[in-house]
């Protein structure tokens, strides 16, 4: 299986842990995932603030990356919906070879957990996270990709994981890209009401597909100093009792040594 | 005749939706009541569809038989109008709310009357009806009780069902004791706010009205072509007053509120009551079929009202809209309409419903529109959770892009010359890996003087108002790293070299 990694320029440019983390979890299942550089983004945010006709040349570059590859992951639900859902929609509009291109490219674009339970039919990938969890399954997830209970099942699988569940746990974050700033007061009420059911679950750790409903639930939570990390799913199922914990790089928290860990040998293939 | 009716507040001048929500966050009275109200009735509501084995195949048969009738409207309109002649009725055609305003009035000053009782109903909310009674110095006496709520407290609608959602019990107790009396029969002596004494206290208020009353308007919830019976859906038993004891009634109906058959009837009247309220059946059901000799009102006129909806028909994403049959499910379920309630909408459709609906009927799709109107489309996350809510399967995140498209690419709202810079410039950064890679370095340069790795509070000035400042009013965020992934990945050959 020729396999290969959208990144997503989110995840590019602010969390690149992310990124890493896919690759050693793949690794550590025995497959490697190639980075093709010509990726740039999925063309969402240009598609859902109204500037579609900036979406074609996205959507067209997306269709060049990733042709010819039997499967593609991707660590964003959100991301991946837009691949899977909406591609075809920008496609059309622009017509010529791009509909048919979008036809053999997008679905093979997998969501995360989607890639790991329902591809390689896994779901202990022999993570060791010691921690509680509550899961937030984003909305794109949630409702586009309906990607069920695959996040929970993966993290139940997990040693040392405590999952817990999370109050009105389906219910919006508040980040929905471009609306994160064009409506930022009911945004934050929104964020404001998930971080406080994040709280209450008792949990440690709040734990997404997406790292971009992180950033806005996590940028709250360092705000108000409420002292609950947020991670990406990727990030948990990295962990192992070898490299017990990536050094978080969340808002609040230290990015800089989290290269120190990375660093360190990797010897978690002898699980 | 009187001419001193008091006129209704309305919309009109409401600022666009994120100033308008600013202010309704702040109000903590309706933020407790929203959530209680809303969380109580999308538990009532997933309880009541969870139990019906086959809710999917009764929103697809919902999608369909509204598909086919928006596909053939012209023919299954001639039809409905040849039914309600042939049953005794009088049918109006309406191009819009002046037109259809018109009607109304000409028809109650024919029969002399200075009253009118009302079913509650959005048609006539849409085309402000009770001004253009009151402009004719005719009373419209609102007969629902959270339309009366609204109506004594000179109040807005906030919700398609529930138009006085919210308030609660206090609040309704001190319009009632301050402003019943001004209007007819006074609230009870020492009056609790017991919703039962309320109750008590608006029946009897409302009894004397429907008792005099010789002219009512109604909406309807559906109108069968076939047949041309007219169905009206309600709990309260208030329409059932409106409907048979007045000599004439008056229904205005929009449009797209056809079904084919008589039969059509089985798959809705299970699926609005289960979406609106939460309940199996609602209490009260009515039907007509144009006047019946001896009994109930002996005078039948229905107004078929379009106000715009040619135009959303004419669109072929946004025409989805016409299916809604306003069970407010929506609305209910909406984490943007739990929070800033329905007046931040400045529309008497607010929610998600109403962001896609009220652009459309306002023309969206022809000419310019104002800067609320267009602000409307952006006032969601597009979690899609009133899609999956949806009766009737109107893809709401859907047409909330395609409306931001026409505003944006279509030219059709207010350009924000801002964000277009921005989204070229992120346009342009995107066309060549390099240049994303440029942009990520500079980026990584730039996050080394962020403490700890986060950017907290950025010092800018008051008057700087873009999305940056919009950000970090209430949030932090990650510095962005040293190093991007591609970059660590060409470094390392994807970790293989660490």
């Amino acid at each position: 299986m020729r396999l290969a990694l959208f990144i997503t320029c989110f995840n590019d440019t602010l969390f690149p842990e992310t990124g890493k983390s896919v690759v050693r979890v793949l690794r550590r299942l025995g497959h490697e995932v190639e980075f093709p550089y010509d990726q740039v983004c999925c063309g969402q945010m240009h598609f859902n603030s109204g500037y579609r006709e900036d979406a074609v040349p996205l959507v067209r570059s997306f269709v060049d990356a990733f042709e010819g590859y039997d499967a593609v992951v991707v660590p964003s639900g959100s991301c991946t919906a837009m691949v899977r859902e909406y591609h075809a929609v920008v496609a059309r509009q622009a017509g010529g070879t791009l509909p048919a291109g979008v036809a053999r490219v997008a679905p093979k674009v997998y969501e995360f957990s989607e890639f790991l339970v329902d591809v390689l039919g896994v779901t202990d990938v022999g993570a060791y996270f010691p921690h509680s969890v509550a899961y937030h399954p984003t909305c794109h997830s949630l409702r586009l990709l309906r990607v069920g209970d695959r996040p929970t099942r993966l993290l139940r699988a997990v040693r040392g994981l405590t999952l817990v569940d999370l109050p009105r746990a389906d219910e919006c974050c508040g980040f929905g890209g471009t609306f994160a700033v064009k409506n930022v007061d009911t945004s934050v009420a929104m964020g404001g009401d998930k971080v406080s059911a994040a709280l209450e679950s008792g949990a440690q750790v709040l734990c997404a597909g997406d790292n971009s409903c992180l950033t806005h639930i996590g940028g709250l939570i360092s705000r108000q100093h409420a002292g609950i990390r947020v991670l990406h799913l990727a990030d948990i199922l990295a962990c192992t009792e070898a490299l017990p914990d990536l050094q978080p790089y969340g808002p609040g928290l230290d990015i800089a040594s989290g290269f120190a860990a990375e660093q360190t040998p990797a010897p978690e293939v002898t699980r | 005749m009187t001419t001193s009716v008091r006129r209704e507040p309305t919309f009109v001048g409401m600022p666009p939706f994120p100033e308008a929500a600013h202010a309704e966050l702040a109000n903590d009275v309706q933020r407790a009541n929203l959530r209680a109200a809303t969380h109580t009735i999308r538990a009532k509501r997933d309880a009541v569809v969870a139990e019906v084995p086959d809710w999917e195949l009764l929103r697809r048969a919902g999608e369909a038989i509204k598909d086919d009738v928006l596909a053939g409207l012209p023919g299954y309109l001639e039809r409905l109008e040849v039914a309600v002649r042939a049953a005794g009725g009088v049918v109006h055609w309406a191009r819009d709310a002046a037109e259809a305003n018109t009607i109304v009035v000409a028809i109650a000053r024919a029969k002399g009357v200075d009253e009118v009782v009302k079913v509650k109903s959005m048609a006539t909310e849409e085309i402000e009806l009770n001004n253009a009674l009151a402009r004719a110095g005719i009373h419209a006496w609102e007969t629902d009780l959270a339309q009366l709520i609204v109506q004594l407290g000179e109040d807005l609608p906030s919700h398609i069902l529930v138009p006085a959602i919210h308030r609660n019990r206090a609040e309704i107790r001190e319009i009632f004791v301050r402003e019943m009396g001004r209007f007819g029969r006074p609230a009870p002596e020492r009056l609790s706010d017991e919703p039962g004494a309320l109750a008590a206290a608006a029946r009897r208020h409302l009894r004397e009205k429907f008792l005099r009353a010789k002219v009512a308007v109604s909406g309807g919830n559906f109108a069968i072509a076939d047949t041309g019976t007219v169905c009206v859906v309600e709990s309260e038993g208030n329409g059932r007053m409106c409907l048979t004891l007045p000599e004439t009634l008056i229904t205005v109906l929009g449009v797209e509120k056809l079904l084919p058959t008589w039969s059509d009837l089985e798959v809705f009247l299970q699926l609005l009551p289960r979406s609106a309220t939460g309940e199996r059946m609602n209490p009260y059901t009515s039907m007509w079929t144009g006047v019946t000799p001896g009994d109930g009102p002996q005078e039948f006129h229905l107004i078929l009202l379009d106000n715009g909806r040619s135009d959303v028909l004419a669109d072929p994403v946004g025409r989805q809209a016409l299916r809604c049959i306003r069970c407010s499910a929506c609305l209910n379920v909406c984490p943007v309409y739990e929070r800033t309630g329905g007046h931040a909408y400045g529309s008497v459709y607010p929610g998600p419903i109403g962001a896609i609906l009220t652009p459309q009927l306002r023309g969206i799709a022809a000419h310019r529109v104002d800067a609320q109107t267009a602000s409307l489309p952006f006032a969601s996350s597009l979690c899609g959770a009133c899609f999956d809510a949806c009766p009737v399967r109107i893809d709401i995140p859907e047409v909330l892009v395609h409306l931001r498209a026409q505003l944006v690419d279509g030219e059709r709202g207010p350009r924000d010359r801002a964000e277009e810079v921005g989204m070229k410039a992120v346009r342009w950064a995107f066309e060549k890996p390099w240049r994303i890679g440029f942009a990520q370095h500079v980026a990584g340069v730039g996050g080394r003087f962020a403490r700890h790795g986060v950017i907290g509070r950025v010092p800018l000035p008051k008057r700087f108002t873009g999305p940056v400042s919009a950000w970090f009013a209430d949030r932090d965020a990650p510095a962005p790293p040293a190093e991007s992934f591609r970059s660590w990945y060409k470094r390392t050959d994807g970790g293989q070299e660490e």
